[in-house]
């Protein structure tokens, strides 16, 4: 096999615990996102969608102003450039 | 320049009636360096070895006890909308705070400090340049705090995030504190360079930190 | 930078690339790994403890490369009020986190068959340990305000005060001996270090910071729709509460 010398424990160690910190990093990293993607999929399920996903109807300007607090603080998120079903 | 120092006196003048707040962080600073040699042994030598250590992290751990106050008070009770649209720059308003705790909270802990040492068998001899090092450093360690309580302004736990966040950035400050006071250094020439580092350091600390803090203080106050 | 600030169209971009990108990561990873374990020869003073330094190198540069990332997106926030710049920051912020945290714990094992000791307080590894701390601060920063614009100005603010004091105390604790190595690879002169040694380190480099790119991009977009989940669960709290009135 592999002869790693008189510290073999110290080196399988090492390689260990990056193995075991990264992979913690990746499913972390993962999950939020599978998790974001299945929160979101369920609001659209509910008929719950941003702006620029839904026709333009007129009954939509009171919820727009209502909803402006929030939009206020980040406005690039309510310029979309691409209809939101091309989003994978 | 009158409103300015009107501020300044305010905030001074608060600080003292308050007296509790003061009077605190003298008691901690107390109090750290007592249990300190009952966790460690009377052995006096090692306790003069480490006095300077122990006397300079008290020092900061009491200051970070009392900066959660530079801005909180005010921002409760609304003065901070008001100074921040008043005419004095946030800039200065925020440095004058920051001058305040050091007036009211520094220079008192620097000034029990000696009388501290005398419980960890620090040499009567290093007494001028431990002063001496600590009011070099010690604004440092106000504006830094200012830095940091201006950022967790109105925040649950915003005393342990400040120590947290603040705490990285005394690392400098304590590691040449430590080293300007004598028994740390060989020679009685080699005291200098870390006490004028101090000095530097604090004097970036005072231009620079006001500016952060401003600009925490405008993000919090939106 | 400018056609990236669409939040829509960076969410496009990072779903063209991450499957691509995740093939790049495995590929090079793999062979990295496979050079390092099988190929590198042993060191003629260390043996084959300088295996370790394939995951303990690039974990280092990688930490100190999310810093610079975080500090530069601090600017874009505070600057030019790029819009995805606290999004960058908030992403790296965990992924930088944990590199510089085996960084550290290789480092110490490491150090552990070297220099008789798991840690030692010398310039570089303290220098480490309070960046480690540095990035604890800014993501509990980032837990503790729950609006995130002034999360995202605050972290920006904390991320720079933090760069600047990085330099002082590499510069404050160099008044100590170094017992860790010097420079040996970006320094003037080249390497130090033999070139049987040199590739299966960079390959271990490139490979993790694919990695890096790879989770920070997936990171990144997970951020956004977070934000779109909460103003959406926002619009829904609104709604239900126009209907009843």
């Amino acid at each position: 096999m592999l002869d790693l010398g008189p510290h073999a424990s110290f080196i399988i160690a090492a390689y260990g615990v990056t193995f075991v910190a990264v992979a913690a990093l990746v499913l972390a990293t993962l999950d939020d996102d599978r998790k974001q993607r299945r929160k979101l999929a369920e609001l659209e399920r509910l008929g719950i969608t941003r702006r620029s996903a839904r026709p333009t109807v007129k009954t939509s300007h009171t919820v727009k102003t209502a909803a402006k607090p929030k939009a206020a603080r980040t406005p690039a998120k309510r310029k979309p450039a691409t209809p939101r079903k091309t989003r994978s | 320049m009158s409103a300015g120092i009107a501020l300044l006196a305010r905030d001074v003048r608060l600080a003292w009636r308050e007296g509790g707040a003061i009077g605190v962080a003298l008691g901690f600073y107390l109090i750290v360096v007592v249990i300190t040699p009952l966790g460690l042994g009377p052995d006096l030598n090692l306790l003069a070895r480490i006095a300077p250590g122990i006397l300079w992290v008290g020092l900061l751990l009491a200051a970070l006890l009392s900066a959660g106050c530079i801005f909180a008070n005010d921002y409760e009770d609304g003065t901070l909308d008001v100074l921040a649209t008043g005419p004095l720059p946030l800039t200065l308003v925020a440095g004058l705070k920051c001058l305040a705790h050091w007036l009211t909270t520094g220079i008192p802990l620097v000034l029990l400090a000696p009388f501290l040492g005398l419980l960890l068998n620090l040499p009567m001899g290093t007494f001028p340049s431990l002063v001496l090092a600590m009011l070099a450093g010690t604004p440092a360690v106000s504006f830094i705090a200012g830095i940091g309580a201006s950022l967790t302004l109105g925040l649950r736990r915003s005393g342990l995030l400040l120590a947290l966040l603040v705490v990285p950035l005394y690392v400098p400050i304590l590691i040449f504190g430590v080293s300007a006071v004598t028994p740390y250094v060989s020679g009685p020439n080699s005291v200098w360079p870390p006490f004028f580092i101090l000095c530097a350091l604090s004097l970036a600390s005072v231009v620079l930190a006001p500016i952060a803090a401003a600009a925490a203080l405008r993000t919090a106050l939106r | 930078m400018i056609s990236l600030a669409n939040p829509t169209r960076f969410l496009s971009l990072v779903d063209r690339v991450v499957p691509w990108l995740s093939a790049v990561v495995v590929i090079v990873l793999g062979i990295g790994l496979y050079l390092s374990l099988f190929v590198a020869p042993p060191d003629y003073q260390q043996g084959e403890t300088v295996k370790i330094m394939f995951v303990h190198v690039p974990a280092a540069w990688l930490g100190m490369l999310g810093y610079t990332l975080i500090a530069i997106a601090a600017l874009g926030t505070l600057i030019w009020r790029h819009p995805l710049a606290d999004v960058a920051a908030k992403a790296a912020a965990p992924i930088g986190a944990t590199f510089t945290f085996i960084a550290l714990v290789t480092g110490s094992l490491w150090g552990k068959p070297m220099w008789g000791t798991y840690w030692v307080w010398d310039a570089r590894l303290t220098s480490m340990l309070i960046l480690f701390l540095l990035y604890l601060g800014l993501i509990a920063l980032w837990q503790a305000i729950d609006e995130p614009g002034r999360a995202g100005r605050a972290a920006a603010i904390l991320g720079l005060v933090g760069a600047i004091n990085i330099p002082i105390i590499k510069f404050s604790v160099d008044w100590w001996n170094t017992l860790h190595q010097p420079e040996s690879v970006f320094r003037m002169g080249g390497p130090t270090i033999d070139p049987s040694l040199l590739t299966p380190l960079f390959v271990m480099a490139a490979g993790f910071t694919a990695l890096f790119v790879l989770l920070h991009l997936i990171a990144m977009r997970a951020e956004i729709l977070r934000r779109r989940v909460h103003a959406l669960q926002q619009t829904q709290v609104e709604r239900a509460a126009l209907a009843e009135a």
